[in-house]
């Protein structure tokens, strides 16, 4: 079986969540297909600026396969067509032209997933250039990892007929494909729920980091980008409150590159961008990991931190944080100060309650998340597909004057009409 | 105050949420959400701003400016604004004649003029939007802080009402307390107990409950009641349980945490 994996940005230290997770996923499945990636020569995500050489080149044993972006991203009309697309009605031309600001604009990347003969190419979030037209031009082969977030973006018409016209989709969570379900209505369309595993180590060493560190003080930690996106600002706040109450408490460390201030407090503790290795060893000597983020298909942070036996404390406003930390048992979560406090205090003092927890947490990761369980699902796929026949061609975009017409809902109304909420449905452990 | 019982052997999430709200609940009285907290203040903003309260022209103020906003009330006024028109020759026209205009009179100061007023204009919706938003938090923090007195003057008055019923119950011992003819009358607080007779009372208690309580088998720790941050009615360091710490995974370098009734 020869498999394409298509993917916005590709590179061994490329640790966008996406990004991540499609290296993961590649890897994993070269041990069953020849696999190749085909990706952009772009390393940041903002501009998709060419910083890596076109060609091919071999990433951790995979070839990688590089095209130039035909132009970089500009803030400025980019906002202007978010805008213009996410608030006011709008044409399904202004979409196309959004989505072509939006970038990565590489069509001879595109032309070459057309002309190669992969027998399945996995193409990566759905909300970027490369994936609409890649799925567009190779539905009958396209399995879409969407990736797909709660932003206004899921509410474009652009994307129900992709949604819809794949060969399956490989959701990341059950809140993501209910999501989905609901935007695009695309529930004939074979799907799973996968999510992705990680290369969790055998032994880890949280002495070894209390030494390194210097840190002797329990503490829960973060790991992640520190940005008011991800809900820093929310929990610095929490838990300042939160040691000013509880003088000998836990402490905060923090892991990851900050875009924001971090606040000077002698129990916030900033340790910035840790190796791997390192970030395993903090997270076995914490006590549990908490998630602020309001945004999340799938957190693979908590994924790890549960592989280790952590408990997570997660925003309970992110509908599939919420619904793994009630369908894991392994978690809890807050929606204001007074649930941090009191759910933080439960963890960091009930003995029982935190072992129980990180032990649902472990089983809940072997069952669902270990590799052999994320590799199976996608090989089964695969076979399935073969057995099923193709779906009929995607229906061509409508002419010159009805792209123009605009009579498209803001995107962000079509968004607000969507069910939230976790769900509670599934599989449920402890 | 409600403790939070977990079973060793099984968790469920979802009920532990329950128990922790509810223990919020407890706590705070009665538990408003922000979006009810929000429905409240807006309530009291349109009491506050009726005509027939104590301002009475602050209800039309802020209406009309509100509504104001989302109308075109400005008018951009450039140098070229005078000489615009949509007719592309009558524009010519005027920019043509436009140095024989100025020699009449100076039209420039009065261009500089109505620019310096739609630039106030632009400055004073802004300023507007600004009052109103902060006298809407205002009010809605006001809120908050009434809510969060009315439910601590409860707790005050449940407190007090505690307190009384304890100081009757004392004097109550005290009277039930009898003088023995013969023994020498205390001249201080008393002992509150004789240390040899104890400490043989205590080895006779130990040994009756050990007869009496079934021996359990090691690693059974069901039924753990754990407190919670809000149960330390006592006073004085809360020292929080973590139950059998055999079983629990991280380390715990440091005390647990002090007095946390003062909590949220």
């Amino acid at each position: 079986m020869k498999l394409a994996i298509a993917v916005q940005r590709y590179g061994a230290d490329i640790n966008g969540g996406a990004e991540l997770h499609a290296r993961y996923i590649a890897e994993r499945l070269a041990r069953h297909a020849e696999v190749e990636v085909v990706t952009t020569c772009a390393r940041d995500y903002v501009s998709w600026r060419n910083e890596l050489p076109p060609g091919v080149e071999t990433v951790n044993g995979v070839a990688v396969r590089r095209f130039p972006v035909r132009h970089e991203r500009k803030p400025r009309e980019f906002g202007r067509r978010s805008e213009r697309v996410f608030r006011h009605t709008h044409s399904l031309a202004d979409e196309v032209a959004w989505l072509e600001s939006e970038g990565p604009a590489s069509p001879a990347m595109i032309d070459y997933l057309a002309s190669a003969a992969f027998d399945y190419t996995v193409i990566f979030s759905y909300r970027y250039y490369h994936a609409w037209h890649a799925a567009r031009r190779l539905h009958q082969k396209a399995v879409l990892v969407p990736t797909a977030e709660r932003d206004p973006a899921i509410g474009l018409e652009m994307f129900r007929p992709v949604f819809r016209s794949v060969r399956a989709v490989m959701y990341n969570s059950q809140e993501e494909r209910a999501m989905i379900w609901s935007a695009t209505g695309n529930q004939q369309v074979p799907g799973v729920v996968v999510g992705v595993g990680s290369d969790v180590p055998q032994r880890t060493d949280p002495a070894g980091f209390r030494r390194k560190f210097k840190i002797t003080r329990p503490f829960a930690i973060y790991i992640g980008r520190i940005d008011e996106n991800k809900g820093c600002g929310e929990l610095f706040d929490y838990f300042q409150r939160y040691a000013t109450i509880f003088p000998r408490g836990l402490d905060l460390v923090l892991v990851g590159s900050a875009v924001m201030p971090v606040p000077k407090h002698r129990r916030i503790h900033h340790l910035g961008f840790l190796g791997d290795q390192d970030k395993f060893d903090a997270l076995a000597a914490s006590d549990l990991l908490i998630m602020p983020s309001y945004y999340e298909s799938l957190s693979m942070v908590a994924l790890e931190a549960w592989a280790l036996g952590r408990p997570v404390l997660a925003n309970g406003r992110c509908d599939v944080l919420k619904g793994q930390c009630i369908r894991s048992n392994a978690g809890l979560y807050y929606e204001r100060y007074e649930d941090f406090v009191e759910t933080l205090y439960s963890l960091e003092s009930n003995g029982p309650l935190h072992h129980r927890l990180g032990q649902n947490g472990r089983e809940f990761f072997r069952r669902n998340y270990a590799w052999p369980v994320i590799e199976r699902k996608y090989l089964e796929m695969f076979q399935r597909l073969d057995r099923e026949t193709a779906p009929p061609p995607i229906a061509p975009l409508p002419g010159w004057l009805a792209r123009r017409r605009a009579s498209l809902p803001a995107a962000e109304s079509v968004l607000a009409g969507i069910p939230s909420g976790a769900v509670i449905e599934g599989e449920r452990h402890g | 105050m409600s403790d939070m019982n977990v079973r060793s052997d099984n968790v469920d999430v979802e009920q532990i949420m329950r128990q922790i709200r509810s223990r919020i609940r407890e706590k705070r009285g009665v538990d408003y959400t922000e979006e009810e907290i929000r429905e409240l203040a807006n309530v009291k903003l349109e009491k506050f701003l009726d005509p027939r309260g104590v301002r009475s022209d602050l209800l039309d103020q802020f209406r009309r400016s509100r509504a104001a906003i989302t109308e075109p009330q400005n008018f951009a006024f450039e140098d070229s604004t005078l000489y615009e028109t949509h007719r592309g020759f009558i524009r010519w026209m005027r920019k043509v004649l436009n140095p024989i205009l100025k020699l009449f009179f100076n039209p420039n100061p009065l261009i500089r003029a109505l620019n310096i007023q739609a630039e106030l204009n632009t400055k004073r919706e802004q300023l507007d939007a600004l009052h109103y938003e902060v006298m809407h938090n205002l009010v809605i923090e006001l809120t908050r802080v009434g809510i969060e007195a009315k439910n601590l003057k409860m707790r005050v008055e449940s407190m007090s009402s505690r307190l009384d019923f304890d100081e009757r119950r004392a004097r109550a011992l005290e009277g039930v307390v009898m003088y023995r003819p013969g023994s020498a009358a205390p001249t201080g607080p008393p002992a509150p107990f004789d240390n040899s007779r104890t400490v043989e009372g205590d080895q006779e208690r130990r040994a009756r409950r050990r007869r009496r309580r079934p021996r359990r088998p090691p690693g059974d720790h069901r039924e753990v009641r754990q407190g919670s941050p809000s149960d330390s009615g006592t006073g004085g360091q809360d020292v929080p349980d973590r139950g059998d710490q055999t079983q629990v995974g991280p380390e715990r370098a440091g005390a647990p945490p002090a007095d946390p009734s003062t909590g949220s």
